[in-house]
């Protein structure tokens, strides 16, 4: 099945990733060939297992409900790009 | 003169013939000529300073307290969070990134008294087997600058094996610590998954990664594991269990031990100078006493196209938070929306993008099952498989790498460049801990033996690899001095 | 059926279509710190950003780690909802870009969530309505975001506060078992009783610790498949949840009979216009990709885990209902107001404890007390007089020492500031008269002075009765026992 123009578009979109038209062409070519090889997975039989999303077999992995100390505002925003004051700003979101 | 290892450094240290400025100071020499290569990103000065002027203290005030660590040099990969040094995982996205905290393996090394010295270049997000796409520019072998020095934790490789620094930290997804110290002729660790906390560790596989050591001896990458294992409250998936003690173990050698050679990983299209020097590996071990028996893995071809189904699939996710609002680069826009794009299709470099993608389509709704979903279920027959072959035996015996270092730009395309781990991924699906020794020389470059164990015996992994080493001189030679590489120093 | 002319009613649309309405609600757990990370989970009030951590901050190489006593009260909540606790769950990514998701993912639940299959029964109107909880899940709260000009559609910039992001949120989703906007609101508010109650939310609407989402669709009565679906957000109140879903039912009804199709979409509540306004639904529609969180083991609850939960759960509002009625007494009706709001039942179990009786107790509660609470804003556990002045003061009544009225009035005077009511009585000298003979001699003397109210109730009105009680009070500046004197007046005057 090879991958279509606009489901790498789609893909793209849904990763936030801005690409040339050239880009998408490229990389659609690179993961449909990549798609191609790992689509062998589907000729393994994999009716008598279950997944496995933890390999470490832990489970309740918790904490205590006790409060630690917080960052100091300067040093929570002192990476920010684009700041106003106190908070992290952000262009129009314009849903 | 050939590089010291952390005990002789030490030694030297207690004996009063040098201090931890001075080793710190003769490592920033020889890195720094290591330049041509380009294996560091930065120098960590002012904790260099600080560290060595602790450790100088710990040495002169309290030395009974001062463990193996206190006032040696190292380096780290640029994935590893230390506060108050610009951190960037080799890409644009995270230029001028200074995380505010510490993360946990290092900062035991720290506590330790061990002084860092530089931070490493490596593939973009630990994306890679060369070491190529790293925003910041390729590293050189120190075999020969010419070629790759393996990927993706190819810098912390690279300065072991120039013997700058004793030891250097990595990290391993799917052979990103073993097969660049396969390509670089040194030793490389990956802990059982679990083993060491990943908090720190800017993540690209959640289920997957760990931090391991490089080091020329066995015996330093078990000092380096030690002060690094065990349970840390902040990495819900780290392991609760004790950290079986290295020390007792380390010197028993392999007599008596059982010794599984997969089938599946000595037909994987070896070079014949790898195939050499392994089978020479596993006669040797042989002779020290081993009992050699080939095991099955059926499931070893589907392994690469499960890990390139997870590992993008967790990668897409861990690098969502890369967007340019509290942290890192960032493209000015007036739309939210363009900004996200830019500053994303800018800062990430093609490889991590690739991925990203990948990871995406493999998650989205449709696919799911048929993707992600199936590789969760062949992860299992992988896991599973190991686990019946360590029934008969005690550790496995491989090569690390069907190859060995290849040129520069040989492997553009992205499936050449995925079939380099094809011997190590299986490991960390399975999360397992395995390790490179180097083991000969295939037309003058170094070929990786890679030992790998059941779940928590990394005690009995180290073990086989120092036996080997034991009877051999491999990880004692130094690169031969390349033009325009500069010369290692001690 | 289609109408021509006029344009529908409510009353006309629902006589037409059934509303079926599932409610969504998320609560913030009052727990001591966030879910993943040990900043407070208590950040109302605090400056913008200064309740963050590298955790809930989602910078790179942070992993989170799940606070315990969140599951529980998830757990605690979930069995107060009769669901079932099935021992294996785990958490999940939800992925989206959003600028107040500082991961780019919601770490939550997708598949195998913490509960399933509960139920909350309550009556609307004489009515029975039992309205299944699909599930109770465990997530985490985003953070906050400001807009310029604080219309989202319109601002050009907005900011970020990151200090909500992570708080334990509890979502609970309800089965589309409601068929009317007062079953809803009554829904809510029961919901919001329970959870109060167990003491896992502090259910204020206002600061959004309890919110609220609606799905509502039309259809005939009869039909058995759903209409189409659409999504109501940004209702504030009970009384925003009701109009919207009123209005909601109005316009599709009346784009129905017009042979329309809805659309689904998600709609938003503005309060100002009493209308929903359609949010604009983004050019790609969200594909969560959820799949599992691969930093946190998965949980398993065991039967140990559930019970000691269930032992520890307190009284829930049915159950103190029903102990209300069978212990002290009290009529339905006293035992549902009473027991609206938590603090009130604690107030009156006080007050019973300490030998005020049930009714009495229930009376000043629901009547003078609640008002005085309502018009200074300050609740009776909160005020100067508290629950032990009240009782003193209550006792005093009771027991003859001051006179109803009396007792009113020293309320209203001591409620803010506090004060011994019985020193008070006693240093005024307001103690009720209530010896026989004074009493007798004061009727005597209102009798005597009030000849035409006299007449007139002998002539049959009762009024003028009421009259002679109040002579009676004036003369002794309303100290005297009302009944007592009513009952003498009434004797004297019948023979």
């Amino acid at each position: 099945m090879t991958l279509e123009r606009d489901q790498v578009a789609h893909v793209a979109m849904l990763a936030r990733l801005g690409l040339s038209d050239q880009d998408l062409e490229r990389y659609r070519e690179q993961l449909d060939a990549i798609l191609a090889h790992v689509d062998r997975l589907q000729q393994v039989d994999t009716s008598r297992v279950g997944e496995t999303a933890q390999i470490g077999g832990l489970v309740n992995a918790w904490r205590e409900d006790e409060r630690r100390e917080c960052l100091p505002v300067e040093a929570a925003l002192a990476n920010a790009p684009r700041r106003r004051r106190d908070h992290f700003e952000v262009g129009a979101i314009q849903e | 003169m050939t590089p010291r290892t952390v005990a002789e450094l030490g030694a030297s240290l207690r004996r009063g013939e040098t201090s931890p400025a001075e080793l710190a100071a003769a490592s920033r020499g020889a890195l720094e000529s290591l330049a041509p290569l380009h294996p560091v990103l930065r120098y960590t000065d002012e904790l260099t300073e600080r560290q060595a002027a602790r450790a100088a203290r710990i040495l002169a005030e309290a030395p009974e307290t001062a463990g193996a660590l206190c006032g040696i040099p190292f380096a780290y990969k640029d994935v590893l969070c230390v506060e108050g040094v610009e951190t960037t995982a080799g890409s644009r996205i995270l230029q001028g990134y200074v995380p505010p905290y510490t993360g946990t393996a290092v900062g035991r090394l720290l506590d330790a008294g061990a002084v860092p010295v530089a931070v490493t270049n490596c593939d973009e997000f630990a994306m890679g087997s060369s070491n190529e796409n790293s925003a910041f520019g390729p590293v050189g072998n120190p075999w020969d600058p010419s070629r790759v020095p393996g990927g993706s934790s190819g810098g912390s490789a690279a300065v072991v094996a120039a013997g700058a620094v004793p030891f250097s930290l990595g990290t391993d997804t799917g052979g990103s610590i073993r097969q660049p110290a396969s390509f670089c002729g040194v030793a490389g660790f990956k802990p059982t998954y679990g083993r060491v906390s990943r908090y720190g560790l800017i993540a690209f596989a959640s289920s997957l990664d760990q931090i391991g050591p490089f080091a020329r001896s066995v015996d330093d990458v078990a000092r380096v594991f030690t002060a690094m294992a065990g349970h840390d409250p902040r990495d819900s998936t780290s392991s609760p269990t004790e950290v079986e003690p290295v020390d007792e173990q380390l010197e028993r050698g392999v007599a008596g031990l059982r010794l599984g050679v997969p089938h599946e990983y000595m037909t994987e299209g070896l070079e014949p100078g790898v195939r050499t020097a392994v089978e020479s590996a596993l006669a040797l071990l042989e002779k020290l006493g081993a009992t050699l028996e080939e095991v099955s893995l059926p499931s070893t071809p589907a392994a690469l196209s499960t890990y390139y189904i997870i590992a993008p699939a967790e990668c897409s996710a861990n690098l969502a938070r890369m967007d340019g609002v509290r942290f890192g680069f960032h493209v000015d826009r007036p739309s939210l929306t363009d900004s996200y794009l830019e500053t994303r299709g800018q800062g990430f470099g093609p490889e991590v993008k690739r991925r990203v993608m990948l990871g995406t389509y493999a998650l989205s709704s449709g696919y799911y099952d048929a993707y992600y979903r199936k590789a969760q279920k062949v992860r299992t027959l992988i896991a599973e498989e190991f686990d019946r072959a360590f029934e008969k035996v005690d550790a496995l015996v491989c090569p690390t790498s069907p190859i060995v270092a290849f040129p520069k730009g040989e492997r553009s395309d992205p499936l050449s460049m995925y079939l380099c781990d094809v011997l190590t991924l299986p490991v960390n699906l399975a999360g397992l801990p395995g390790i490179s020794v180097p083991c000969g020389l295939s037309e003058g470059l170094p070929v990786g033996l890679q030992v790998i164990g059941p779940r928590f015996q990394d005690a009995r992994v180290l073990r086989v690899a120092h036996a080997y080493q034991g009877a051999t001189a491999w990880h004692e030679a130094p690169p031969p001095p390349a033009p325009g590489a500069g010369s290692p120093t001690s | 059926m289609t109408t021509t002319s006029a344009v529908s009613t409510l009353e006309q649309i629902l006589a037409r279509y059934e509303p079926v309405i599932g409610l969504e609600v998320h609560g913030q757990l009052l727990t001591r710190s966030k879910m993943f990370c040990g900043c407070s989970a208590d950040y109302i009030g605090s400056p913008p950003n200064s309740n963050t951590c590298p955790v809930c901050l989602g910078l790179p190489g942070v992993l989170p780690v799940i606070n315990r006593v969140a599951v529980e009260y998830t757990v605690r909540t979930a069995l107060a909802l009769n669901c079932e606790i099935p021992e294996h769950s785990k958490f999940d990514r939800k992925n989206y870009f959003y600028p107040d998701l500082p991961k780019g993912y919601q770490i939550s639940q997708w598949d195998m969530p913490l509960s399933l299959n509960g139920h909350l029964s309550f009556t609307v109107d004489g009515e029975e309505v039992r309205c299944g909880i699909t599930r109770v899940h465990l997530e985490e709260d985003t953070g906050t975001l400001q807009h310029a000009g604080d219309i989202l559609q319109q601002a050009r910039s907005s900011v970020v506060d990151l200090n909500r992001a992570g708080v334990p949120l509890m979502e609970i989703v309800g089965e589309p078992d409601l068929r009317s906007s007062e079953q809803a609101r009554e829904y809510l508010v029961r919901l919001r009783q329970i959870l109060v109650y167990i003491g896992v939310n502090d259910g204020n609407l206002e600061q959004g610790s309890f919110r609220c989402d609606a799905n509502i669709s039309l259809r005939r009565p009869g039909e058995t498949e759903l209409g189409v679906k659409v999504e109501v957000k940004n209702m504030n109140s009970f009384r925003a949840v009701q109009r919207a879903l009123d209005f909601e039912i109005v316009r599709q009804g009346r784009l129905l009979d017009q042979g329309q199709t809805i659309a689904q979409e998600t709609r938003g509540w503005v309060e100002a216009k009493g209308a929903t306004i359609s949010q604009r639904s983004k050019e790609y529609a969200h594909d969560y990709r959820y799949f599992p969180e691969p930093d946190l083991p998965p949980l398993q609850l065991g039967v140990d885990f559930v019970e000691r939960v269930r032992a520890g759960l307190p009284e829930l509002p049915q159950q103190l209902i029903e102990r209300l009625q069978r212990d002290h007494g009290l009529s339905p009706y006293d035992a549902a107001v009473i027991s609206a709001e938590r603090e009130d039942a604690r107030a009156f179990e006080e007050l019973v404890a300490s030998g005020v009786p049930a009714k009495a107790a229930a009376n000043w509660l629901m009547g003078e007390v609640a008002r005085l609470s309502r018009e200074s804003h300050t609740p009776l556990q909160r005020s100067g007089l508290g629950v032990a002045g009240l009782a003193a003061l209550v006792k005093l009544v009771e027991g003859g020492s001051v006179n109803g009225s009396t007792a009113k009035e020293l309320l209203e005077e001591l409620y803010l500031p506090g004060g011994d009511p019985a020193a008070v009585v006693r240093d005024r000298g307001l103690g009720q008269v209530s010896d026989q003979g004074e009493l007798e001699r004061l009727v005597d003397a209102v009798i005597a002075e009030n000849p035409a109210a006299v007449a007139d109730f002998r002539g049959g009105k009762e009024q003028a009765l009421q009259r002679l009680v109040g002579g009676v009070m004036k003369a002794t500046r309303g100290r005297a026992d009302a009944r007592a004197v009513t009952g003498l007046l009434r004797d004297r005057l019948s023979g």
